[in-house]
Order: C-alpha cells, then sequence, then structure tokens
C-alpha cells in the first residue's frame, strides 16, 4: 500500500496527480467533507421539526431548500464518492495492474465533483432530490434550479466517467493468472455496480436535458399546458434511480465482503454465492423502478408487475445476509472497531429490508407512500447499510492510508451512539409514517403523537450528530498524532489470513 | 487457508444457504400473492359509488360533489355511501390523501385520477397534500367530516 499521508508531501502534487491512490484520496476527502456539511443540514431540518411552529428556520423556502440540498449532497457527493475512493485505492491492486486504466480520465471524473458540488451548494435549489414536474418546469425559482440541473449534470457524467474506468480496468487490465470468478467480492461489487450505472444513468441525463429545456421554455416534454406528461419524468427518473440504489449499496456490501472474513479469521463462506447475489441484484434492480409511483395513478397490471420485479431483489439482499453471517459463524471473531460497524449495518440493512416489503405490496404501500415511513426506510439503506459499511470500512482502511491507527475508543463510542441515533431516528420515522405524517414539510399541526415522536427522533439525531463530532476529532487527530501502525498486522489479527490487497504486484 | 482456497472452501455445506433462500422465496410469493389479492378487492368499485370531483392547486383542495355543491377545504360526506373521486391537478403534482381511510391518490396535472372509499365512521378526519407541491405545501390541510345519514 502506498502510504498517502506519511510522506510529507505538498499538497499541489496530490491535487495534480492521476495516480490511483492519490485520486483515491482526494475522493475520500471531498466525500468526507461533504457527508459532515450534508450531516449538519439534517440537524438544522431536525431542530425545526423538534416541535410544531418556527423553531429555528423563519420560512418555508429556506426549509424546502435544506432538505433537497442535504439530500443531493448526502447521495450525490458523499455516497458515490466515498464509493468511487476505496475503488480507486483497491480495485487496481486487486486485479493486479498498476493504475486504472485511464488514469487522466479517473482524475477529470474526480475534478468534476468539485464545480458540481459548488453548483448544488450555492444555488440551493428546493425541488427535492427528485425534482417532478411541474412543479420543477413552471414552479421552482430559478437560477437555483438551473444549477441544480446543471450541477447533476455534471455528476452524471463524472459518474460515466468513472464507470466506463473501473469496468475497462477489471476486465482488461486484469492480470491474466487471475480468473474473473476468483477475483475479490470487492471488486466484484465494483464490475456489478460500474454496469448498473453505465445503463442507467444516461436515462436521467436525458430527463435532466428535457427537464432544463421544458424550464427554458422551449420544450414541453413534461409540461401538460404544452402537451406533454409529467409522469413520463417519474418514469425517466426512477429508471435510473431505483437502480441507482443498488449503485450506492453493491459497494457498501462488498466493504463488509472484506471486514468479515479478516475479522472473523475465517474465508468468506460462499465467493461464488456472493458473485451470484451481485449480478442478480445488477438485473433485477432495473425490474422495479415504477414501484415508486404507484399513487400516481397507475393500473393495477402495471402496479402487479413492479410489486413482482421488487419482490425478486428480496432473495438476493438476503444471500448477501446469509453469507456475512454463515462467515462470521464459528470464526474467532474480534470485535474491532470496523467489525461493529458492519453487524450494525447487517442488522439494519436486514430491517430497512423488511421494510421495504412492506412498502413494495401493493395495498400497504397507499398507507406509507410519501410519509415519514419512506423517509425512515431509505434512511435505514443509506445511512443504516451505506454509511455503516462505508464508515466501517474508513476505520478498517485509515492505517493502511495514514499508517497510523485511529483511537480505538472513540471509534467504538461513535459506532454505539450512531447505532443508538440511528434506530431512534429512523424506527421511530417508520411509525410515525404510520400515524400519516407526510415528507417534506415545514411544519405541522399539534397532534400528539406526531410531537411526541418528532421530539424522540430529534434527540436521536442529535445523539448522531456527537457521534459524528466525535469522528472527525478522531480522524484529525489520529491521522496527525495517532500510535504508528504495525503495518503488517494493524489490527494484531496474527495469523496468515487472506489480504486481497497483498497481492503480488509491482507497483506497490 | 491457501490464496487459491478462495471460492470453494472446503469442508462446509450448502445445504442450509439453499433452504434459506427457498423460505425467502416462499416467503415472497405469499406476500406478493396477498397483496395481490388484497388490491384486486380494495381497486373493485361499487355501482352506486358518488362521484366527487376534487382539484389540487397550490395549495388548497376543491370537491364537488354530483349536485354541484362546491366546497373549498372543507368535504362533507355521509357515513355509510360509496364515494368515488374523480382527481384533477390545475398547477403542480398533488397527493390527495385521507390518512385514517388510506385514501391516497397523486392529483397529476393533464390527467385524471380514481380512487374510492366508504366512510363507516362519523368524525372529522384530516385531508392532507402528501406530495411536495412548494412554498405551503405542509399547510395544504382540509377536514373530511362524516355525517350520520339525515343528519
Amino acid at each position: 500500500m502506498v502510504l498517502e499521508l506519511q510522506k510529507p508531501r505538498p499538497i499541489w502534487q496530490i491535487m495534480f496527480s492521476t495516480h490511483h491512490t492519490d485520486v483515491g484520496l482526494l475522493y475520500l476527502i471531498t466525500s468526507l467533507a461533504f457527508m459532515f456539511m450534508g450531516g449538519a443540514l439534517a440537524l438544522l431540518l431536525r431542530v425545526e421539526l423538534f416541535s410544531p411552529g418556527v423553531q429555528l428556520i423563519a420560512d418555508s423556502m429556506t426549509y424546502n431548500r435544506i432538505f433537497t440540498v442535504h439530500g443531493t449532497t448526502l447521495i450525490f457527493l458523499f455516497i458515490l464518492p466515498s464509493a468511487s475512493a476505496f475503488g480507486n485505492y483497491l480495485v487496481p491492486i486487486m486485479v493486479r495492474y498498476k493504475d486504472m486504466a485511464y488514469p487522466k480520465l479517473n482524475a477529470v471524473a474526480f475534478w468534476m465533483i468539485p464545480p458540481a458540488g459548488a453548483l448544488i451548494w450555492l444555488g440551493f435549489a428546493d425541488f427535492t432530490w427528485y425534482a417532478y414536474p411541474t412543479y420543477s418546469v413552471i414552479s421552482a425559482p430559478g437560477p437555483a434550479a438551473d444549477m441544480w440541473i446543471f450541477g447533476l449534470k455534471i455528476l452524471g457524467i463524472s459518474s460515466i466517467l468513472g464507470a466506463i474506468n473501473f469496468v475497462v480496468t477489471i476486465m482488461k487490465c486484469k492480470h491474466p493468472d487471475l480468473p474473473l470468478s476468483k477475483m475479490p467480492l470487492l471488486a466484484w461489487s465494483y464490475l456489478t455496480s460500474s454496469l448498473i450505472i453505465l445503463v442507467a444513468v444516461p436515462t436521467f441525463a436525458a430527463a435532466l436535458l428535457m427537464l432544463l429545456t421544458d424550464r427554458l421554455g422551449a420544450s414541453g416534454f413534461f409540461n401538460p399546458a404544452m402537451g406533454g406528461d409529467p409522469i413520463a419524468y417519474q418514469h425517466l427518473f426512477w429508471f435510473t434511480f431505483h437502480p441507482e440504489v443498488y449503485i450506492l449499496v453493491i459497494p457498501a456490501i462488498g466493504f463488509m465482503y472484506e471486514i468479515f472474513p479478516r475479522f472473523s479469521r475465517k474465508p468468506i463462506f460462499s465467493h461464488s454465492s456472493g458473485v451470484f447475489a451481485f449480478t442478480l441484484l445488477a438485473i433485477v434492480g432495473f425490474s422495479s423502478w415504477a414501484h415508486h409511483m404507484y399513487a400516481s395513478g397507475m393500473s393495477f397490471t402495471e402496479k402487479t408487475v413492479f410489486m413482482v420485479g421488487t419482490l425478486a431483489a428480496v432473495p438476493a439482499s438476503a444471500m448477501h445476509v446469509f453469507n456475512f453471517l454463515a462467515t462470521m459463524w464459528g470464526g474467532r471473531i474480534k470485535f474491532a472497531t470496523p467489525i461493529m460497524w458492519a453487524v450494525g449495518g447487517i442488522a439494519l440493512f436486514f430491517s430497512a429490508g423488511a421494510g421495504g416489503v412492506v412498502n413494495a405490496a401493493m395495498p400497504l404501500d397507499f398507507m406509507s407512500h410519501d410519509t415519514y415511513w419512506v423517509v425512515g426506510h431509505f434512511h435505514l439503506f443509506v445511512m443504516g447499510t451505506i454509511l455503516f459499511g462505508t464508515v466501517g470500512f474508513i476505520y478498517y482502511f485509515f492505517p493502511y492510508v495514514t499508517g497510523r491507527m485511529y483511537n480505538e475508543v472513540m471509534g467504538k463510542v461513535h459506532f454505539i451512539l450512531s447505532f443508538i441515533g440511528t434506530v431512534l431516528v429512523f424506527f421511530t420515522q417508520h411509525i410515525l409514517g404510520l400515524f400519516g405524517m407526510p415528507r417534506r414539510i415545514y411544519d405541522y399541526p399539534p397532534i400528539p403523537e406526531w410531537v411526541q415522536m418528532n421530539i424522540i427522533i430529534s434527540i436521536g439525531a442529535f445523539i448522531i450528530g456527537i457521534g459524528m463530532a466525535i469522528f472527525l476529532v478522531n480522524l484529525i487527530w489520529s491521522s496527525a498524532k495517532g500510535k504508528p501502525a504495525d503495518m503488517d498486522d494493524p489490527f494484531e489479527l496474527g495469523g496468515k489470513y487472506y489480504f486481497p490487497y497483498q497481492a503480488k504486484n509491482p507497483s506497490h | 487457508m491457501k490464496q487459491k482456497g478462495i471460492g470453494k472452501m472446503s469442508g462446509h455445506s450448502n445445504w442450509p444457504e439453499w433452504i434459506y433462500v427457498a423460505v425467502v422465496i416462499a416467503l415472497m410469493c405469499y406476500v406478493g400473492a396477498e397483496a395481490w389479492n388484497v388490491e384486486r378487492l380494495i381497486e373493485h368499485v361499487p355501482e352506486d359509488a358518488k362521484l366527487i370531483t376534487v382539484t389540487g392547486q397550490q395549495w388548497l383542495w376543491t370537491f364537488e360533489h354530483e349536485d354541484g355543491t362546491k366546497e373549498i377545504g372543507e368535504l362533507h360526506l355521509e357515513k355509510g355511501e360509496a364515494y368515488r373521486f374523480e382527481i384533477h391537478s390545475k398547477d403542480v403534482i398533488h397527493s390527495f390523501n385521507i390518512h385514517e381511510y388510506t385514501v391516497l391518490m397523486d392529483a397529476v396535472p393533464g390527467r385524471v385520477n380514481h380512487v374510492w372509499f366508504s366512510p363507516n365512521v362519523a368524525g372529522e378526519f384530516d385531508i392532507q397534500c402528501r406530495e411536495y407541491c412548494g412554498l405551503i405545501h405542509y399547510n395544504m390541510r382540509g377536514t373530511l367530516f362524516v355525517e350520520d345519514k339525515g343528519a
């Protein structure tokens, strides 16, 4: 491994580098910065919702802008780049190649993210992260909305370029001695998620262009006043963004496939079932997009088709959970910080999946659709599964990047606070949804159950916030002053267990 | 464990995984079949359902009864009758929702959507918008009054 921060180097040398570990480091730092920024916005929202009436945010427009930028930031500027970060570090090493296939393209893909982030943050649009017409066409104030569209456009190109790079690196630059079937599961996760990006994202890129010309009044694709249909946008949008869920979650599952065997001191239970489940998820991920639109006036037949397509994704996800548990079964587990995060991630992944079955079942969806149930449901995925897997992997990877150990006690406290907070916030949001509170509302009537649950949720959010503050201190302090790590075995696991990144590589 | 042993680890049985996957698939088939059946029954609109035309606009609900009476923000219905809603929107997408009765249907401009229900409990119930529609979305609320027949 290259020790990025141990060798003192001028910052511009890292910034203008095209080496895959340097680009990976840039991705990682950028994504972490956006994670803290997006999380801070969530805390503002929770202060406002603590009780009915105005608390902190003076008007509803500001509130709407904050939740839009919160969602956009955490999905596009935190989760996607953080997956690319570790992909850049590990995919070339796992396929035993000296770098990514196209190093310059790799750097270009990264450098599209800061300007896109600037457009989104300076614009501060208000039409939520899905920008449904006709609101986004006739009603959303510019230039914020147009800046958001351009920002997303740039991010879409960036992720397509990154995906091309991963696919080519894996398919064309893989060492001839390493068959695809033996490639580590983390590399498999990047192969499958990149293939999903290549199929899914261009659709949204097209929809964004149409949205922009609609806003300019030059066309009327989604504007019924000009003969268009807003439902068409919803189809284009969800054709990209339901598979996007798998783009986001598959690398996180890949991280867990690294963590579990390592800390259980036991090989993965079944490599082939992991490969099978990744591939299956990538395919069935495309059969379920319109389950987000049951209430938009779809026919009974359409709803049935998409319900079946959605339920079909469950066995594949369940296979991953089985694989994790069977890997831990009978292992000599060392409960260091990374595996604690991964175990928490499995528990929350399972809960999120169970809630998802409820959403998929047609009659029940009419209870949960667009209520806080849905907010709780997808946050259990994006925070409970993806962020937990990613943060666990950041702890796991910390010594290999900095040459120093993070503070174990702080890492465990961070986990415990985050787990308690996540359960408090997102489980309660499920129940709040069943009591009928809609999403995306700035203020609510003083219904006693709503008020009580909102107080619980806000307290939980601040518990998560404290955990994240500890995380930030741990990252900064430990990378400068932490105790030097034993690079052969930083977690004192002993023995010769499988390290994919220790495969022979002439450049490392 | 040697590095080349990855993928075909010796000494474990694959049966637990097969059984587990079969159980998950069976559960999903049950959920799917049950949901299909319930939805099929729910979507069957009674012949004698009375028509209520619902119009959503930023940021209020308008209701028109079969006899032409119009109400804004309030809807008065009789207990025990069946009602069919025809949902329109004047500007952006809204979502017509009476949570206690699980009535939910988007109001999409340029389209007409339908949903029906039959109130069986008298009282006051909240009507709200469940699709983000801009500035006052949070307060696009109304009240449903279900009254006993002849009251």
